[in-house]
């Protein structure tokens, strides 16, 4: 019965979703109040259909109803209730709910914070949002029903959720990659009610940007715990494989990235305008072209589900459609917009283009490398594979040129910096990089070209950061005062690119001073990884909710003084009789030990695994510092201000409320 | 000429340029790194290269497992079903590897036929099978089915 009411409410929201792309629409453009004012209510009401939907599927699954297919073919009666609770969005059909879930969240945040916006951009906007969803709805309702049931042969248990994905990494990774992945819809929506209205003005950029920011924040996150699940779960201590379907998480990361960045700038100085709208269009471009890619089976891939051809034609359907329709309105509306504002060839306006540039490349770079093989493919080109040296020997170069121009554009000025002035400025940093990196590179013991440049730029990106800060925060009235008056968009931006310098830290020493050997070991053996000693003193086996686990004890020792005691599992699954491997690791912020059992390769010997991994915590603190670094700027007090001084003035008269609200900045 | 179609130029040139940095560096890269893949009955017939990185693939051979009792090489065989080419990998196989399953490793293929693999791939759960690998189990089961006629 539950289950019939969750089709029926998914069908409803498929209704409101449709009544809501079209309605508030005609409103906005006929100029008719009665049919705007419809916006709002049907946002709230497809979410709570949505809402009621997705309840309703986690009962299912709560209660190990065995006759939903879904939850027959993901669950199992073992199962402790949390991995039955993260289980809904554990297969295609409940994952692709939650990401309708979240888009019908995002509308609705839209429809509550956006009181002060025009009534026709909040209109146009939740029209935009509608569409999407109705093209979701569809979606899920034609090809990939979690509600099919299996009637009247209802099987006694179920398949049990894949063993891999019965982790905590798992129960938090896809809500906020879906949230980030589902929020550039957001910004998305902003741009193509803009191109609508042809009004891309400061005040459009300034409304895209906190949207635009949180959906980054959440995509960081999402990335980062996907990176770090893959390192203790399935990875065997690697932590980014260049896999496509990482790559379909990056590529809106990085459109996303120069995006946050071209909206500053467009909401600053009003420039770059068609170059951010499109921006806009392509971010959530590629956050469908990820969702396609991960959920049409095109992929091999952990993520990539057996399934039926039919979804991936509708998805690419979807893509196709939806990139074909706001281009075209986009090379329709984008050449109305002009621009008068001047800036120097050296400016903060150049500096961030050149951001924008090289970020787009990098992201181009990746897209190539993961669409080359499917398109040949497609085409009977045969198969073949794109390997990590192409991503590494590509992507890293790129990465260090835009942290060495970050470096360098922090101190620039918009309109005009002086070359000469800022030569000056940048001694400094440039001289204490370098002597930390020096340092550093002592300290690790060796020097190569790639980590010598890795960490300089880190270091540069992080000693240019604090030093604009140092700058910025000089007071008459002493430090305190200067530090307490920076804003929180500011420090925002402090944190975020500190955090880069974090991750660009982290993955260039690990990637060179992580040591790893895999040898064959025999209870009471030990092995030696640099001065660190590891002895294999037993083996034991203990019993799981649904698994019986083998595990190996490893006593780590320095100079004979014990340093941690670690214990990796071989666990077996007691249904899909999955072997899975538990890796045991001794996390630090400076490095972690990591030690996996692989499998048993004779009477008592097993494969091992012993790795030293420098600095790797660094990777994932440092995107959680970008993630927080954007909720911190979106918490600026500016917003609001802005807004009530913004709400003075009568609603529809937009084009004025940007000026006014120029006037207040 | 104008300072507007100046700026235009400037920003286009650097578009271009960055776009040709990145094209250059994607060609060269792409040169060195693509693995293209070979079934059993492709590596048998001499199609694959020999000094080149390839992907093989197809189902592991019930009973080739062979493990040394030094270290952690281990030899077996990879069969479409129609032919079987012998895969030597030093190192952890992944979780899921097992005999009668479809695995697909990369490597080099030796002079000896021996395909010496720094690399092994196993399907992730139980319902899936690496695209390569159906593909080429399938064009076996369609080889071997037409090769009855031929003998009558």
């Amino acid at each position: 019965m539950y289950p019939e009411l969750g089709q029926f409410t998914l069908i409803l929201s498929l209704l409101l979703a449709s009544l809501l792309a079209v309605v508030p629409l005609v409103g906005a453009i006929t100029g008719r109040d009665s049919l705007q004012a419809f916006a709002r209510p049907l946002a709230a009401g497809m979410f709570v259909f949505v809402a009621l939907a997705f309840a309703v599927l986690t009962h299912s699954f709560l209660v190990d109803d065995f006759s939903v297919a879904y939850v027959a073919n993901n669950s199992n009666s073992l199962l402790p209730w949390y991995y039955k609770f993260s289980a809904v969005w554990g297969g295609h059909e409940g994952s692709l709910l939650l990401w309708i879930l979240m888009l019908a969240g995002w509308t609705l945040a839209v429809a509550v914070f956006s009181r002060r916006l025009p009534t026709v951009m909040v209109s146009q906007v939740l029209s935009v949002m509608g569409m999407v969803s109705v093209g979701f709805l569809l979606f899920i309702l034609v090809t990939s029903n979690p509600f099919d049931r299996l009637l009247p042969n209802i099987p006694a248990d179920g398949a049990d959720l894949n063993p891999l994905l019965q982790d905590f990494g798992l129960i938090v990774h896809p809500p906020m990659l879906y949230m980030g992945y589902v929020g550039f819809s957001v910004a998305f929506a902003f741009a193509i009610a803009a191109l609508i209205n042809g009004r891309l003005d400061a005040a459009w950029a300034r409304w895209s940007r906190p949207w635009t920011t949180v959906a980054w924040s959440f995509l960081s996150v999402g990335i980062a715990l996907g990176s770090w699940w893959a390192y203790y779960e399935l990875g065997w201590g690697g932590w980014w494989f260049w896999d496509p379907v990482e790559n379909a998480s990056l590529l809106p990361w990085l459109a996303g990235t120069a995006l946050m960045h071209s909206l500053a700038v467009t909401e600053k100085r009003g420039v770059f305008k068609s170059w951010t709208v499109l921006l806009a269009i392509v971010t959530f471009a590629l956050s469908l072209l990820g969702t396609f890619l991960v959920r049409s089976g095109v992929l091999t891939s952990v993520h990539a589900f057996a399934s039926d051809p039919t979804r991936g034609a509708f998805l690419l359907g979807l893509l196709a459609f939806t990139i074909v329709s706001s281009l075209t309105l986009y090379a329709f509306r984008a050449p109305v917009v002009h621009t008068r504002v001047r800036y120097g060839s050296l400016s903060r306006e150049i500096f961030l283009l050149l951001n924008n540039v090289l970020l787009v490349s990098s992201m181009l770079l990746v897209l190539v490398g993961t669409l080359y093989p499917l398109v040949l493919d497609y085409m009977g080109g045969g198969r073949l594979s794109i390997g990590e040296p192409f991503y590494n020997t590509t992507f890293s170069p790129i990465a260090i040129a835009v942290g060495l121009l970050l470096g360098a554009g922090i101190f620039s000025r918009w309109k005009k910096t002086d070359g000469g002035w800022l030569g000056r400025r940048l001694l400094w940093p440039a001289a204490i990089s370098l002597i930390v990196t020096a340092v550093v590179m002592l300290g690790l013991g060796g020097f190569t070209p790639w980590a010598f440049a890795g960490v300089l730029t880190a270091t540069w990106v992080a000693v240019a950061t604090l030093a604009d800060l140092w700058d910025k925060s000089s007071s008459r009235h002493g430090r305190w005062h200067g530090l307490r008056r920076q804003s929180r968009s500011y420090y925002g931006m402090v944190l975020g690119h500190l955090g880069m310098a974090m991750t660009m830290a982290g993955a260039t020493v690990v990637s060179n001073y992580g040591v790893e050997r895999d040898v064959r070991m025999s209870p009471g053996e030990t092995a030696e990884l640099g001065d660190l000693r590891f002895t294999f003193s037993e083996v034991g086996e203990r019993q799981g909710p649904n698994f019986v686990a083998q595990y190996g004890r490893f006593d780590i020792t320095r100079d004979g003084k014990l340093v941690a005691t670690l214990y990796p599992e071989k666990r077996q699954y007691r249904v899909q009789r999955n072997v899975m491997t538990e890796a045991g690791i001794d996390a630090g912020l400076t490095r972690d030990l990591f030690v996996a059992l692989g499998e048993r390769v004779g009477d008592n010997a097993w494969a091992v695994r012993i790795q030293y991994k420098p600095l790797i915590r660094w990777l994932w603190l440092g995107s959680l510092f970008m993630a927080f670094g954007g909720f911190l700027a979106i918490a600026d007090r500016r917003y609001r201000i802005r807004e009530r001084s913004a709400g003075k003035v009568p609603a529809d008269s937009g084009k004025l409320e940007g000026d006014v609200v120029e006037a207040v900045s | 000429m104008h300072p507007i179609r100046r700026k235009r130029l400037t920003i286009i040139l650097f578009l271009l340029a960055g776009l040709a940095i990145a094209v250059g560096l994607t060609t060269y890269a792409l040169r060195q790194n693509i693995n293209l893949f070979y079934d059993p009955t492709q590596i048998a017939a001499g199609e694959a290269p020999r000094d080149a990185r390839i992907r093989a693939g197809g189902m592991v051979k019930q009973g080739s497992v062979v493990r040394s009792e030094q270290d952690l090489t281990v030899e077996f065989q990879v069969t479409d079903f129609v032919s079987s080419v012998t895969v030597r990998y030093t190192g952890i196989l992944p979780d899921l590897f097992d005999e009668g399953q479809g695995v697909v490793a990369l490597g080099r293929l030796q002079s000896d036929g021996v395909f010496v693999a720094d690399q092994v791939l196993a399907k992730h759960d139980e319902n899936y099978m690496p695209p390569e690998v159906s593909d080429a189990l399938e064009k076996a089961e369609a080889a071997s089915a037409r090769v009855p006629p031929m003998n009558q």
